[in-house]
């Protein structure tokens, strides 16, 4: 390894360092999102140098997309007083302890890592390919072999749109009212390509980098900027529509997973010759899904009809 | 050809962790934005010298996709978070 | 021939970045930081995109650095907008010497 290459390593780690101290301790809620942000980009760089593209190409989609729109949007429905208010000293430490504790942790986990059987499971994922019926090791693990880990990190993700819906009403009344004359503009030209992203990403997880997950994250990233220019949720779409668009993802999953019992007698073992289109149809009602939970994610509420407009 | 790249990865790099300055110093929060702004573009033409050295393409999709987000975070800054009202906004000289 | 003139490219949008950052760190209010940041910026990424594209013979991935290179150029022009119009409504008045 070249000096240049072990020196932009350690500048990208170190600066990782401080930016994720700054996101915990900074004095105001306002650094600690920015340094927050700055570190999900950061985040994407290092799976990139870890050679790993596929998360790298999820953080890049949500870490620079909605989680800080999620962020940045909490912050303006806090309460002035509490928005400039200094950040609880909860922990009055130095950095020091911390540091030495992250440490001790990292070579733990080192050690731990070093005495694991070397490729890991790496080849018997590579052994298996040929029935998985994608070409991307990586998609075929998400929603093949381990299937059962996907559907309830989907789970999840839709109680967890349930919980923040039931605590009150959608936010879009706080948009401000400055006047943004290019914002509609941009809006226009990003949301086709958002969308159109969002389905080459779907297209592309068969075989390479990929998959539900970012492409779900960009199609958000299209609804909610449409939202920020100031769209509203079309009136015939609240209720039930939009219910079911939520669900649909974990209800594709769970009717395959049930449906190939059929065949096989085992829960989500998918018959060789259909996997390809099965796993087509989840990933697809998967990303399509996700996208619309982490916009109502964003929405913080269900959409009211009473709103009027539409998009 | 590869160490040129790196080299240029640690340039940019080191280009953005000056430039964090801005991030502590503000004064307001439209200067703490820039900086990351900043960061945005730089991290872009980090992953694109970093294809450079080392090839793998999916890399490129990487900074496409940050190249399409670009303008998530300020426009969610402008419309939420600044609000447009002067009388609440005392947070900003506070640091 | 094309690697030389790619590297320099390269090394001419590293200088641009480097012009960038001097400006949001030297610069006295947040109109002038804007005004050296994104101008700097999206110029700078335009030649590094430049450059890979010379160093590049694929021409979809020219193509996808020639998206990328738009990509920015919008975004930070409306962001620019944005901010400064945020800033004015926020009673931010312009540095005057």
């Amino acid at each position: 390894m070249h000096p240049a290459e072990a020196l932009f390593d350690a500048l990208l780690l170190l600066s990782m360092v401080v930016l994720a101290w700054q996101g915990v301790h900074a004095r105001n809620m306002f650094r600690a999102v920015v340094s927050f942000m700055m570190f999900g980009l950061l985040t994407a760089v290092a799976w990139v140098r870890l050679e790993a593209p596929d998360i790298a190409l999820a953080e890049a989609a949500l870490g620079a997309g909605l989680t800080g729109a999620l962020l940045l949007a909490t912050l303006g429905r806090l309460k002035p007083e509490r928005r400039g208010a200094r950040l609880q000293r909860a922990a009055k430490l130095s950095m020091l302890p911390w540091l030495a504790l992250g440490l001790a942790g990292t070579m733990t986990l080192l050690a731990v890592t070093l005495a694991l059987p070397a490729p890991g499971l790496g080849e018997r994922v590579l052994s298996a390919m040929p029935e998985a019926g994608v070409d991307s090791p990586v998609t075929a693990v998400l929603l093949n072999f381990r299937a059962w880990d996907t559907l309830l990190e989907i789970a999840v993700m839709l109680l967890a749109v349930i919980a923040i819906w039931s605590l009150g009403q959608d936010v879009l009344a706080s948009t401000s009212r400055l006047p943004a004359p290019s914002l509609p503009a941009l809006v226009r030209l990003l949301f086709p390509l958002l969308v159109l992203s969002t389905f080459y990403l779907l297209w592309r997880g068969g075989h390479g980098p990929g998959g539900a997950f970012p492409a779900g994250a960009l199609l958000a990233a299209g609804l909610v900027l449409a939202l920020l220019a100031g769209a509203r949720v079309p009136e015939r779409m609240t209720g039930a529509p939009l219910r079911c668009a939520l669900a649909a993802g974990l209800l594709a999953f769970i009717i395959i997973a049930v449906g190939v019992m059929a065949e096989g007698g085992v829960f989500f073992a998918y018959p060789p010759r259909h996997a390809p289109m099965l796993i087509a149809i989840v990933e697809i009602a998967a990303g399509l899904s996700i996208g619309v939970m982490l916009t109502a994610l964003f929405l913080g509420g269900e959409p009211t009809d009473t709103q009027g407009g539409s998009t | 050809m590869t160490v040129f790249y790196f080299a240029g990865a640690l340039f940019l790099l080191a280009n953005v962790v000056v430039a964090l300055a801005r991030v502590l110093r503000g004064p307001t929060a439209a200067d703490r934005m820039l900086s990351g702004e900043l960061m945005g573009t730089t991290a872009v033409a980090v992953l694109l010298l970093l294809y450079g050295a080392t090839g793998i393409e999916a890399i490129i999709d990487v900074a496409l996709v940050f190249a399409i987000l670009a303008a998530m975070a300020v426009v969610t800054f402008v419309r939420r978070t600044w609000p447009e009202d002067p009388a609440v906004d005392n947070e900003r000289e506070q640091t | 021939m094309s690697t030389i003139a790619g590297a320099i490219l390269i090394v001419l949008g590293l200088l641009f970045f480097l012009s960038g950052t001097l400006g949001l760190l030297r610069f006295p209010d947040v109109f002038t930081r804007l005004h050296a940041l994104s101008k700097a910026d999206t110029l700078a990424l335009g030649l590094v995109c430049a450059g890979l594209a010379l160093h590049a013979d694929d021409g979809t991935l020219q193509l996808k650095l020639l998206l990328i290179w738009l990509l920015v150029i919008v975004s930070g022009a409306t962001c620019s907008s944005l901010i400064a119009r945020a800033a004015l409504a926020h009673g931010i008045r312009p540095w005057q010497r």
